[in-house]
């Protein structure tokens, strides 16, 4: 116990670098393709691939349970997201958004997951991804409804000709160089930092015992914090997830509104 | 552990914010198969399972109502044959009564006519009797009026006119008595 916490305590305190394990194919090399990241994603797509094609393989009128589930967890994005935050004409989107949503949030929630516990969107290149394709469809819808006045209309706001030298660079900043950033640092941050605290008061708790053995009261605490973080986290995982998909729903019915 | 991060430790530390090319393709690729395969099979079915419960729920919605209108069609039908009926069958009731009441009439006055018939048949029976019984006891009492007559007296009266007056002065007599008392 003691040995292998001095091993631990050793990566204490927590870096980026814990954030980029050792690649799994070649074995303990530096290498970015088959990592357990990377891993978690596919094991992450094949779940929710297997899981809506098992309970939709012969989807009857009075659901079975899995059936049920599925259907939840799509009528929840069609109904409570997509139809809510774009209108009736949001049902086109909801496929969409609820692959986004289920990727995420599966992929979030191997932050919390027992023996796995760091998350794929802890690494800012697959929040990333999801933020361009939110962009780029979000742009794309707008021009194919409005043509190229779409971009008049997004950057133009309703207000007096005095105020639009100010808020005329305001709306492009915001509409078209934030928007994916702040998508993707959003996800990015909050599993990258969730995943630090939960190696902060696990190391820490490792650290301050083999520091001294009288900490342990204090060690046993920081382990239980870390039960406690976990939950915070499964929270933020849920949150996140819908969040992202929220976002992406609601400038897509900025694109698709006629006038602001 | 520790040799893995003396490795890294020689290498460039890694800058959190700067996404990893490979991660990119690996993440992109993976992605796309998720949309490929769920918004191609998964959620047109659930779209097309929606429809058909919804058209299901209506349809029996709409079963559901037509039955009732029929149902209530065929209670008012119900209730106003049960109305005639009852109006029917008073009208039958009274019409029964009438006769009753009728055929009581002409029962009585039947009856009361036979009896008076009867009483004054009876009434005229008696009188003829009383009449012949009269006129046999008047000839009678003559006859064993004068026998007694001419034996107590021990002559025979052969003055046949004399004899008569005497009878007659005699029933006469008779009558007064009779009608006296």
């Amino acid at each position: 116990m003691i040995s292998q916490s001095t091993v631990l305590a050793a990566a204490f305190p927590p870096s980026v670098e814990d954030f980029y394990l050792p690649s799994i194919l070649p074995w303990n090399q530096h290498g970015y393709w088959f990592t357990k990241i990377t891993v978690l994603v596919w094991v992450a797509v094949a779940a929710i691939i297997v899981f809506f094609l098992m309970s939709y393989r012969k989807p009857q009128l009075v659901p079975t349970k899995k059936q049920w589930l599925a259907e939840s967890l799509y009528g929840f994005v069609r109904n409570n997201i997509a139809v809510d935050m774009i209108g009736p004409q949001g049902v086109r989107f909801a496929p969409y958004l609820t692959t986004l949503f289920m990727f995420i949030l599966v992929n979030n929630f191997f932050g919390i997951l027992p023996l796995v516990q760091i998350s794929p969107m802890s690494h800012i290149a697959f929040p990333a991804i999801l933020a361009v394709i939110s962009y780029v469809m979000f742009i794309y819808i707008g021009i194919k409804k409005h043509g190229i006045a779409y971009f008049k209309h997004a950057v133009v706001p309703n207000a007096p000709l005095g105020i639009l030298p100010l808020l005329v660079p305001i709306e492009i900043f915001s509409n078209f160089l934030v928007r994916p950033f702040s998508l993707a640092v959003r996800l990015f941050a909050n599993m990258f930092a969730g995943h630090m605290l939960l190696l902060v008061f696990t190391l820490g708790g490792f650290a301050m015992l083999s520091e001294n053995v009288w900490l342990a009261p204090v060690s046993v605490l920081s382990w239980v914090l870390t039960i406690a973080i976990t939950f915070l986290e499964f929270m933020v995982i849920c949150l996140q997830a819908y969040v992202f998909t929220v976002l992406t729903a609601s400038y897509v019915q900025g694109s698709l509104a006629d006038e602001h | 552990m520790l040799t893995y991060l003396a490795a890294e430790g020689a290498k460039e530390p890694h800058n959190p914010i700067i996404p990893v090319w490979e991660e990119i393709v690996v993440g992109s690729v993976a992605f796309a198969v998720l949309c490929f395969v769920l918004i191609k099979f998964v959620f047109p079915q659930m779209e097309k399972t929606f429809q058909a419960r919804v058209d299901a729920i209506e349809g029996g919605i709409k079963r559901a109502e037509a039955a009732q209108a029929e149902a209530n069609q065929l209670l008012e039908q119900y209730k106003t044959q049960l109305a005639e009926a009852r109006t029917e069958a008073a009208r039958i009731r009274d019409e029964a009564r009438a006769d009753a009441e009728g055929i009581r009439q002409d029962v009585l006055a039947k009856a009361r006519e036979e009896s008076d018939r009867i009483i004054a048949a009876g009434n005229e029976q008696l009188s003829a009797q009383r009449e012949s019984i009269v006129r046999e006891l008047r000839s009678e009492v003559g006859t064993l009026a004068v026998d007694l007559a001419s034996k107590i007296v021990g002559e025979a009266l052969a003055d046949e006119a004399r004899t008569r007056g005497t009878v007659e002065r005699f029933i006469a007599d008779l009558d007064t008595t009779a009608g006296r008392r």
